[in-house]
């Protein structure tokens, strides 16, 4: 019998992107994915259910689905795109109810994996140039964010502990970028700005898109357990962020940065959510030496990672959006999985090695060793 | 240099635009800091070696000195001269309080200042094989008064032997004699510095002779004498998480006695502070 998976957060980048990826492996029986909205990625098989965000529905689906696999991509990592309450109603309640609900007493579920964040390491001018996965932050977490983010770690930590026949894996990505993915950094190099606290240009790290689904993928489909730092090789100074991205730089006084920023952010000039702020005065490294050990390879560096999202941008900008927005139509996706008139072939699903050219998004990424 | 991945020398990125490593240190701004920095070494500090052959041409090793002057200038003469005469690149660990600074926290970091951690530490001098520099003394040796110059403070808790025993390298010691009297400190200001949230606030002879802000950033032309003492290596295990804490101490305070009867045995021979 193949995995049957169980994503949160479908209809976000994440969500979408790793479904797209698991729904085409051969090994992979069924995926279904859970979100608040509709799906943004156009999904071959996957089922999907619309739930509120903390999963209060989600014991049931799970002891009903048999899943043995939980991905949970959604957790809020951009403190501006949501009150406080929110974020700590989806990052702390949602894990707590999804945790529940996988440890519950005749739990089919076997592994899950959770997309956590290199902010729960904080950016502290006491920090260390690289963070290992056991370096210890250096100052408690402050902001509600990096709390409600430490304190999610800390449930899949007792989860980890008291459910030892399940194999938990947690990710923690430095910033993404890429192609199409949406953050406080991309809308800021789309609008040709990178912020920067005057006088500081510390070193930031990020992952491309592809890196971090490819890699999500991977920890899924290869059952790896453990917590892992993802991000590319190298870190670059912000100064240099801005040259790739083609942007210019907004200093932004050192002082009351927050009050200073505030109008800007308002007019819609900038975007600088406040785990922004602190990284980009004192930037943040994290080592990844661990998960290179399991055979993971990236695609690209952190550079590399900047230059794909200053691609987009430059295209868009002399085409417009080239990319067909897709509108998911419950409707339609149901004729087009369920009804018996749509005609199935046999043999409907590539096996890893043949879909490597075509998986959906990972086109251009290097394929790392399959770990099965 | 030929990138030597096992040192962390990373292969060349096509994407990359400027030469700032993982440390924050440019080779691009580490010349511009030794075109400077050459000023001071040869005209106003008339810097002079002896033993610089007992640092290592290669390796790691953790350079330790003692610290002095207001601003201490010991730090970017010791890097600079070791680059001049052996061409090896140093490292210098300092107080975080660095990187709160703006401006200067991001020169330091360029120019090849490194925050003192012990991971950064196990990094340079075990990983990457390179020569690190550390003031044991912390700030308490560039805040002492001009009446306690030239009397080494506590060596912190010895983490700077424990870095050299875990990363298996060498510690060498460095007394530095000339530092003290570039910018002596006659009275510190300590509620002025809390409220400015910096480590002290000094009043020096500088700031007497050439005004407030002059005063802050001009040194006085004392001659630079720095003696390098043997090498002291432990024999130790490298890379254990801890060390047994009466050795730590009594190896940091062994070091401690060494450099300061260098310093005792320097001054005595030291004719005038300005011409050595």
């Amino acid at each position: 019998m193949g995995r049957r998976i169980l994503i949160t957060g479908l209809d976000t980048f994440w969500g979408g992107r790793v479904a797209a990826a698991l729904e085409a492996d051969a090994g992979v029986e069924m995926v279904l994915g859970m979100g608040t909205g509709t799906p943004s990625v156009p999904l071959e098989r996957t089922e999907y259910v619309r739930a509120d965000s903390s999963y209060s529905l989600l014991a049931r689906i799970v002891k009903a689905t048999q899943v043995d696999t939980i991905v949970h991509t959604f957790l809020v990592v951009d403190s501006s795109a949501m009150s406080a309450r929110a974020m700590h109603e989806i990052n702390v309640i949602g894990t707590m109810n999804l945790l529940a609900a996988a440890g519950a007493a005749d739990s089919s579920v076997r592994q899950v994996v959770v997309k956590s964040s290199s902010l729960v390491y904080g950016a502290n001018p006491a920090d260390p140039a690289w963070f290992s996965e056991d370096t210890p932050r250096s100052r408690p977490a402050r902001s509600r964010l990096e709390r409600s983010l430490v304190e999610v770690e800390g449930y899949v930590r007792d989860f980890t502990e008291s459910n030892p026949e399940v194999t938990v894996s947690m990710l923690r990505f430095a910033n993404v970028l890429g192609r199409e993915i949406t953050t406080p950094i991309s809308r800021n190099l789309a609008r040709g700005v990178m912020p920067c606290v005057a006088g500081f240009d510390p070193l930031i790290q990020f992952v491309a898109e592809d890196d971090a689904v490819r890699c999500l993928e991977a920890v899924v489909l290869g059952s790896i357990g453990g917590t892992y730092n993802v991000a590319g090789d190298g870190k670059i100074p912000v100064s240099e962020v801005a040259s790739i991205g083609g942007a210019r730089r907004l200093p932004i006084s050192p002082l009351l940065t927050r009050q200073v920023a505030a109008p800007l952010i308002r007019l819609g000039w900038l975007d600088l959510p406040g785990e922004l702020e602190s990284l980009l005065r004192f930037g943040r490294g994290i080592d990844t030496s661990k998960l290179k050990a399991t055979g993971f390879e990236f695609s690209t560096s952190s550079a590399g990672a900047v230059a794909r999202c200053a691609e987009t941008i430059r295209l868009r900008k002399a085409v417009g959006p080239h990319l067909a927005p897709y509108r998911y139509d419950a409707d339609v996706e149901a004729f087009f999985k369920h009804s018996p008139a749509i005609v199935r072939s046999p043999a409907p699903l590539k096996t890893r090695s043949a879909r490597s050219a075509t998986a959906a998004g990972t086109a251009r990424a290097a394929r790392s060793t399959p770990h099965s | 240099m030929v990138p030597d991945p096992a040192r962390g020398e990373l292969r060349p990125d096509p994407a990359r635009r400027s030469d700032v490593d993982e440390w924050g240190r440019s080779e691009r701004w580490r010349h511009v800091a030794r075109q400077v920095g050459g000023c001071y070494y040869r005209r106003w500090f008339r810097v002079e070696w002896e033993g610089i052959a007992n640092v290592p041409l290669e390796g790691g090793a953790l350079l330790v000195a003692n610290h002095g002057g207001a601003l201490p200038a010991d730090a970017p003469m010791i890097m600079q001269g070791i680059e001049e005469q052996l061409g090896r690149p140093v490292y210098g660990l300092a107080d975080s309080f660095f990187r709160t600074v703006p401006v200067v926290g991001t020169i330091w970091s360029r120019a090849g200042g490194v925050p003192a951690h012990p991971d950064n530490a196990q990094r340079i001098l075990s990983d990457h094989g390179r020569l690190a520099l550390v003031f044991p003394e912390g700030e308490k040796g560039p805040s002492k008064l001009v009446s306690e110059r030239y009397r080494l403070r506590r060596f912190g808790r010895g983490g700077f032997v424990e870095a050299a025993m875990r990363a298996g390298v060498p510690i060498v010691p460095i007394a530095v004699v000339g530092s003290e009297e570039s910018m002596p400190i006659l009275l510190r200001l300590p509620r002025a510095a809390r409220a400015l949230k910096l480590p002290y606030l000094p009043v020096t002879v500088n700031h007497l002779l050439l005004g407030p802000v002059l005063g802050s950033i001009v040194h006085l032309p004392a001659k630079f004498r720095f003696r390098v003492l043997e090498p002291v290596t432990f024999d130790v295990e490298p890379g254990l998480a801890k060390y047994e804490r009466g050795r730590v101490m009594d190896e940091a305070e062994a070091i401690r006695q060494h450099l300061q009867e260098a310093l005792y045995d320097m001054l005595s021979q030291r004719r005038s502070i300005w011409f050595g």
